[in-house]
């Protein structure tokens, strides 16, 4: 657990602005209550027939497999902050489980709202690559369990928002063109309109910090897991280019604009001794932007992507080791992102101007 | 025919509105399509009184007792919670639901991934209903052998699922 999770080592395609890409199904055990209406022993009872099989898995061999009631407050916040339990889960205790593989690309936690919520999360644009790890676990696990299915309605959730596939497939997008364009309202909009839900850092009712951005399916009846996950992809596909396009205009018409953003959040980073992790996560936001751009050396960025989630609460306290105020907690964030950007050289705007200047496709190269 | 919202008085107010290219038909009675608004055909939209979030808690007025036989749940519950207390609960308040998901999903019904168990037992009824077929068939033509050998079939096939 000393090391973030494999999918936020930026890697996978279209990683600059693709963060993550994540897939969860959820599965409920046939004619069991579900884990919000069960009595504590029917959860634990449930817990105990479902843990084993999980644990089983040859893709969990040397798994991180703990009962939520061992684990502290803090380490079930590390924990939502890698997104590797949801909020709704950290806040169980007695009856629940997570358990996660090494690499923390794959998670299933039990007896959250579902008796099973597995989660599989790749870095970059890779849905159809998590749903198929996820696919081939839920077969494996079909076999030991009896999951509640209905021919017309699909597999059976608590929620019937949930009912179908019982998958919610979704990106996390880092887009600071669109923002700073003011073109994200747009965007929002247009994804919202065709059946697509937009949602802030952590999940429903979250604000938007660091430009980052989940999109992901509304609706689970009446489309295959395959169609949901292309129709995604193409969106997003989409929403890629435009951040792209958005970027090019900003760099041909607003480059001042930019070059300001961009001087003003290294200058803050660098020099702050407070800091909360609103304003660090929307600061990082803009020097991420300025090495997509070139404007900061590409080896610099694990450094600036580290810094988006070690400056999140939780982590700072835990390595802190030591209960901190939430004004301590500010200048110590200020501290550690002051000396781990020691290593970032000043933003080089000449390279701006070059790509600005020469007016042919300054799109930043995909790998 | 009673209405479909109290079910308890006779309809009197028969509507036939086509959404999506689907012809869907609601039947009232003269005191719900006042409340409802059918009165006023500008104001009223199928659609609202099909899918709106009042469909859940009309029936519930009209089977307020019903409660799910596997858990316990009831529909005052799922109001509370807006979440269901076990799989069994899409069948018992299945009426209600139906109208909350067409609501809510791009479909009605699931095309998606089926678990490999309810394929096997999708195809063990397809064969289970041939074999009778054939056996109905064989003893209506007096073919009394051919009906031995199914009925053997149809006995396998029993004890081969419950095993």
């Amino acid at each position: 657990m000393s090391n973030p999770g494999e999918w936020l080592r930026g890697e996978g395609p279209h990683h600059q602005i693709v963060v993550s890409s994540r897939v969860r199904l959820a599965r409920n055990l046939r004619n069991r209550a579900f884990p919000g209406w069960a009595k504590k022993a029917e959860r634990t009872a449930i817990l105990e027939l479902v843990k084993p099989c999980v644990e089983k898995l040859p893709e969990m061999q040397d798994s991180f497999s703990e009962f939520l009631q061992d684990l502290s407050a803090l380490e079930k916040q590390v924990l939502v902050e890698r997104h590797l339990i949801s909020r709704e889960h950290a806040a169980k205790s007695a009856g629940s489980a997570v358990i996660m593989n090494r690499r923390q690309t794959l998670s299933i936690m039990i007896n959250e709202e579902d008796h099973l919520r597995m989660q599989s999360m790749r870095s970059g644009l890779q849905l159809k690559q998590a749903f198929k790890l996820l696919d081939k676990i839920d077969t494996a696990l079909e076999n030991e369990l009896e999951f509640a299915y209905d021919q017309r309605l699909g597999y059976l959730t608590a929620c019937p928002t949930n009912v179908g596939t019982g998958m919610r497939a979704s990106a996390m997008l880092h887009l600071p063109g669109l923002v700073l364009s003011e073109l994200i309202n747009q965007v929002v909009q247009a994804v919202s309109k065709i059946g697509l839900a937009v949602r802030g850092l952590y999940g429903e009712g979250t604000e938007a910090m660091g430009n980052l951005f989940q999109i992901s399916n509304q609706t689970t009846l009446g489309e295959k897991e395959e169609e949901i996950i292309t129709r995604l992809t193409k969106v997003i596909e989409t929403i890629i280019q435009k951040e792209h396009d958005a970027r090019h205009v900003l760099i041909q018409k607003k480059s001042n604009t930019l070059w300001d953003q961009i001087g003003r959040a290294y200058g803050v980073l660098t020099y702050a001794h407070a800091m909360s992790s609103k304003e660090a996560l929307n600061l990082l936001s803009i020097i991420k932007l300025g090495v997509d751009l070139g404007v900061f050396p590409e080896d610099k960025r694990l450094t600036v992507d580290e810094l988006f989630i070690d400056t999140q609460p939780a982590h700072l306290q835990r390595s802190s080791q030591q209960k901190l105020s939430a004004e301590e907690r500010d200048h110590l964030r200020a501290q550690i992102i002051r000396t781990r950007l020691k290593v970032l050289p000043k933003p080089d705007i000449s390279k701006l101007v070059k790509e600005a200047g020469n007016g042919s496709n300054p799109a930043p190269t995909e790998q | 025919m009673l209405c479909d919202v109290c079910k308890c008085n006779d309809a009197t107010v028969f509507l036939t509105q086509i959404i999506e290219g689907k012809m869907q038909k609601v039947n009232l009675c003269d005191v719900c399509s006042k409340e409802k608004g059918v009165q006023d055909p500008t104001g009223f939209a199928l659609a609202d009184l099909l899918l709106g979030i009042g469909a859940a808690e009309e029936i519930e007025k009209g089977a307020p007792t019903q409660r799910c036989p596997v858990c316990g749940f009831t529909q005052a519950d799922f109001k509370k919670t807006g979440r269901l207390g076990c799989s069994a609960c899409y069948t018992t308040f299945t009426e209600a639901l139906n109208a909350l998901l067409k609501a809510m999903h791009k479909g009605t019904s699931h095309v998606g991934k089926v678990p490999q168990r309810a394929h096997r037992a999708v195809a063990l009824s397809d064969r289970m209903r041939n074999l009778n077929e054939s056996l109905q068939k064989a003893v209506a033509e007096e073919n009394y052998e051919t009906a031995a050998s199914l009925r053997d079939q149809i006995k396998q096939l029993e004890s081969d699922s419950t095993r």
